[in-house]
């Protein structure tokens, strides 16, 4: 692929024994606006500074243009990079910050001054030359960070949360210049935020990653409307995540009733995840188009639309926006279309863990701790794999009172419960389904009634 | 990886020359040979003899007067400084340009001119030299660093604490002890501890501030006896022991500052 | 009481114990025995060849201390702030740690050093002793200077292109600027203003500046002493002036609380 500019394959860092990238594949095309999105800690930020060369990749290559650029330092990659806090130079005025890179390379001086005159314009800071640039806003200093790096015609520019330190406002004009500058000039902008409206604004290709793993690459249309797993539907925009059944192809059940769809290929009464986008959710006037019924608990003004919660007569909860306004406690009738349920495949469907039988019904597992299980008839030491379903945990509000302890990571609201993800101190991951509310970092006690651990002998 | 151990050379070699005569001087006091170098065999005899020796009973009422002095200034600074700082902090414009200026001289001023110019401060107003006069002076040294230790704390501080105290039917004093307090107590101990270190180690402002009535602290003991010429050995015992107070000293309060650290 | 005025009792002390004695010496400085202004003192020191030349040799050996200081002491900072060089923070305590002894105890031992090694108390003996005493004071600013420099302008300048030893120039030196200015001052006051430690390290033969201050006052000539101790003044107010205030706020004595 000849318009491919940077390649990276199999990329693996970690720093110490925190696993910060597992095997990040991607490719950017010439001239692309690529926004790499997720939540702080995914990873988005060590992926950028392995492309700039900051950091060291432990395995896997970064290839630009074809070209190996593993053990290349960064003052000799093709590449610039506009810093979180812009990471302009305090000793040195405006002119001198966007002329360092020029000066550097010996560039003649009048060349030089033309150049920079060029580039600030280009970023509208004009008759800025001389100022210090602790006297500049925060909108120009992030002005004179995009002047310095472009002028060393990078075939790259690597964007690291920009526009964090920004006021909304500023935010705003910021991303609709930073794409008419991306279009004016043609080169490849590769882009890092956890701000996911701003992801969906800017850019052609987003890439979603959680925990250093990318989850979806897809244009902000496809991973809006066709999020592929409950965490990118989370993330990117509000959504209405609920357990279902897959029918059959284009009949799928959830909210205890059945609805047309347009996904196919999942196989016949396999438990999957739907995703429903608010707006999605049409109140319908004349009850006789209604699918399901709900009342409405909450209703909140938005500016532009109402954002209601309807609890629907079978009792699962649903986010519902609509221009028009309804009470709480009025009775609404609801439909879906088929086109806008989203089927995404479950990830998994019950807890899977590694252990090791200490006794015929002991097992040792999830940092070392001990869980008893039904009589298994296998000898201590053997290597067993155990299944626990996500509603036979039970989550204790005293950390030492379980057989492990554990910390709420995530939470994924169902509609009538929530999926929670907990991690052991040495990371092993638990996924709960539970009834009660939790906040996240809350540190929680972990046990299993014996019959809940199907308990299988390893191959 | 050759320019990491160059550099790691460099470091301990500076290290080296830094400490070789602190050791050497270690050394030296488990031997009670009169000249330095000569190792006369193992004896802890410099040690028994500066706390026995009927000779060094001045270098006992030195080290006590040094204490006393550290002690009492220590404290008389810490409140000073305490209560001038939450002060300061509802100071503002040329007021606070003045003191905070006036604050900065001890530190900035050679110890020289602080000493100098408070001896003719006491000449001048006919206050005989002794223990009140070394003890103010220390005061006026001790004080400013006492004043920079509490005041961060002050403007990290929620300024609506005390009011609220108030509010809820303190007197100023009460909210003074049970509000102020407690949130400044950290800079307060730091402020005492550098005052006390301050006071001990100085030198020259004690010179010229103690008068000829026979007060001695360990500075001026220590120059006095090594004007006369030479080290009196018990002295490498003396510094031995100064040194290792000072070396845990130092560790307590870095495990301290450390602890602190991680809490926030 | 309004809280404003918890300061006042402070202000008083600071004016009585601090601006006061300053103003003394200025005027005994201006004075003569009788107590009537005049310009004597001055023309005393300048018409006094061994005034003049304790004064400049004390400037000189004031600036080969610090100039020695700094070339000893800058790599020694720039490494122990180097995260790849020195990852350990040992180091540096122990550089901070003779910083909280007695400039005395030092001294001493640096005498108690050449004594040792067999070699004769003098000028050599002076510079060494000036520079380990007070090498950690050049050493502490400069590291904490660069310790807290934010790393991205390093990166930020690497990513323009500049090699290891242009970052070096352009982007560290520059920016470590205000740790040596505070670093200079550190060293070069109490070097300039020094009376026991020539004493000590030379046996009485070498005399510097504040030597000739102390032995003034102590034989009681105190509007020359005055004199002398105002110019000295003059000079550290001077060197001052080229470190901006902000720098030396919390670098003085270590910083470790």
């Amino acid at each position: 692929m000849s318009d491919c500019i940077i390649r990276v394959k199999d990329l693996t860092k970690s720093f110490g024994d925190k696993v910060v990238l597992k095997n990040i594949n991607l490719e950017v095309k010439k001239g692309e606006f690529v926004t790499i999105l997720g939540p702080s800690g995914c990873g988005k930020t060590t992926l950028l500074r392995l492309i700039a060369g900051f950091h060291v990749a432990d395995e896997g290559v970064i290839e630009m243009n074809g070209q190996d650029l593993t053990g290349m330092p960064p003052h000799k990659r093709a590449l610039n990079t506009v810093f979180q806090r812009y990471a302009l130079f305090p000793h040195l005025d405006v002119f001198n910050n966007v002329a360092f890179g020029l000066k550097l390379k010996n560039v003649p001086k009048e060349e030089i001054e033309k150049r920079v005159r060029k580039v600030l314009k280009m970023v509208c800071m004009t008759d800025y030359e001389d100022r210090d640039v602790n006297s500049l806003s925060g909108g120009q200093q992030q002005r004179i960070a995009i002047a310095r790096a472009l002028i060393n015609q990078p075939e790259v520019l690597l964007l690291d949360e920009p526009l964090a330190a920004l006021d909304l406002k500023m935010r705003k004009d910021m991303q609709i210049e930073l794409k008419e500058m991306h279009q004016k000039l043609g080169i490849t902008f590769i882009y890092v935020t956890h701000d996911q409206e701003e992801a969906l604004t800017l850019s052609d290709t987003i890439v979603v990653m959680n925990e250093g793993v990318i989850q979806q690459i897809g244009s902000p249309i496809d991973i809006y409307n066709e999020p592929q797993n409950s965490f990118v539907a989370d993330f990117i925009g509000e959504s209405n995540i609920l357990n279902a059944t897959m029918i059959k192809d284009h009949r799928v059940s959830f909210i205890n009733k059945e609805f047309d769809c347009v996904d196919e290929g999942f196989g016949e009464n396999v438990p999957v995840d739907v995703v429903v986008r608010p707006e999605d959710i049409h109140i319908q006037d004349d009850k006789s188009k209604a699918v399901f019924f709900g009342k409405v608990t909450s209703c909140i003004f938005k500016g532009v639309h109402y954002e209601m919660l309807v609890t629907t007569n079978e009792g699962f909860e649903l986010l519902v926006q609509d221009y028009r306004y309804y009470p709480v406690d009025s009775e609404i009738g609801m439909s879906i279309r088929p086109e806008d349920i989203q089927v995404m495949k479950k990830e998994r469907i019950c807890n899977t863990f590694e252990g090791t039988m200490v006794s015929a019904n002991e097992v040792e597992m999830l940092d070392g701790a001990r869980f008893t299980c039904n009589d298994t008839g296998l000898s201590a030491g053997t290597k067993v794999k155990v299944e626990v379903d996500f509603d036979k945990i039970d989550m204790l509000d005293d950390k030492d009172a379980g057989a492990t302890s554990a910390q709420v990571t995530a939470i994924l609201y169902k509609g009538d419960h929530y999926h929670l993800t907990i991690s052991t101190y040495e990371g092993d991951k638990l996924y709960v389904d539970t009834q009660d509310v939790w906040d996240k970092n809350d540190i929680v006690g972990v046990a299993i009634k014996p019959e809940d651990l199907r308990v299988i002998k390893a191959e | 990886m050759i320019k990491k151990m160059l550099a790691q050379a460099y470091i301990w070699l500076l290290l080296i020359i830094l400490y070789a005569p602190i050791i050497i001087i270690a050394i030296f006091s488990f031997t009670n040979s009169k000249v330095l170098g000569n190792w006369t065999g193992f004896s802890t005899d410099l040690y028994v003899n500066l706390f026995t020796g009927g000779v060094n009973n001045s270098l006992i009422r030195a080290i006590q007067s040094t204490l006393f002095i550290a002690v009492v200034a220590a404290t008389i600074s810490t409140f000073l400084g305490t209560v001038a700082a939450i002060g300061i902090t509802k100071w503002h414009g040329t007021k606070k340009k003045i003191i905070t200026f006036l604050n900065d001289i001890p530190m900035l001023n050679p110890d020289i001119i602080t000493g100098i110019s408070l001896f003719i401060l006491f000449v001048a107003v006919g206050l005989s030299q002794g223990y009140t006069t070394v003890i103010l002076s220390h005061i006026a040294f001790c004080t400013p660093y006492v004043v920079l230790s509490v005041m961060p704390r002050l403007t990290q501080m929620n300024p609506n604490i005390y009011e609220a105290a108030l509010d809820l039917g303190a007197t100023p004093w009460q909210a003074f002890r049970k509000v102020l307090i407690p949130e400044l107590k950290g800079g307060m101990v730091s402020g005492w501890i550098l005052s006390l270190t301050l006071s001990i180690d100085d030198f020259a402002v004690t010179l010229f501030t103690k008068g000829n009535e026979g007060l001695e602290t360990l500075s001026t003991y220590i120059y006095a006896d090594a004007r006369k010429g030479g080290l009196t050995p018990e002295l490498r015992a003396l510094m031995t022991i100064i040194f290792v107070t000072v070396l845990v000293l130092l560790i307590i309060i870095n495990i301290r500052a450390n602890k602190a650290a991680k809490k926030n | 009481m309004r809280r404003s005025n918890w300061a006042i009792p402070y202000f008083i002390f600071l004016l009585l114990f601090v601006l006061l004695p300053l103003v003394m010496v200025a005027i005994y400085a201006f004075q003569d025995n009788s107590g009537a202004f005049t310009f004597d003192q001055f023309v005393k020191f300048a018409n006094e060849p061994e005034s003049i030349n304790t004064f400049t040799y004390s400037l000189e050996i004031a600036m080969i201390t610090t100039v020695l200081c700094l070339l000893l002491g800058y790599p020694a900072a720039w490494i122990l702030s180097n995260k790849e060089l020195n990852k350990s923070s040992v180091a540096i305590i122990l550089f901070i740690l003779p910083m909280w002894i007695n400039m005395l105890i030092r001294t001493l031992a640096t005498v108690a050093l050449f004594d040792f090694a067999r070699l004769p108390l003098g000028e050599g003996a002076l510079i060494f002793g000036m520079v380990y005493n007070f090498l950690p004071f050049m050493i502490y600013p400069i590291y904490n200077t660069m310790q807290k420099m934010d790393h991205s302008y390093v990166e930020a300048a690497q990513d323009l292109g500049a090699t290891p030893l242009q970052v070096f120039r352009k982007v560290t030196l520059p920016l470590s600027m205000p740790g040596v200015g505070s670093g200079v001052l550190m060293v070069f006051m109490p070097t300039i203003s020094t009376f026991a430690i020539s004493e000590l390290l030379t046996m009485n033969k070498v005399k510097l500046f504040g030597t000739t201050i102390q032995e003034n006052i102590n034989n009681g000539l105190w509007n020359y002493g005055s004199c002398l101790a105002l110019i000295m003044l003059v000079i550290i107010g001077v060197s001052q002036m080229f470190v901006s205030q902000d720098d030396l706020d919390s670098d003085e004595k270590g910083g470790l609380i």
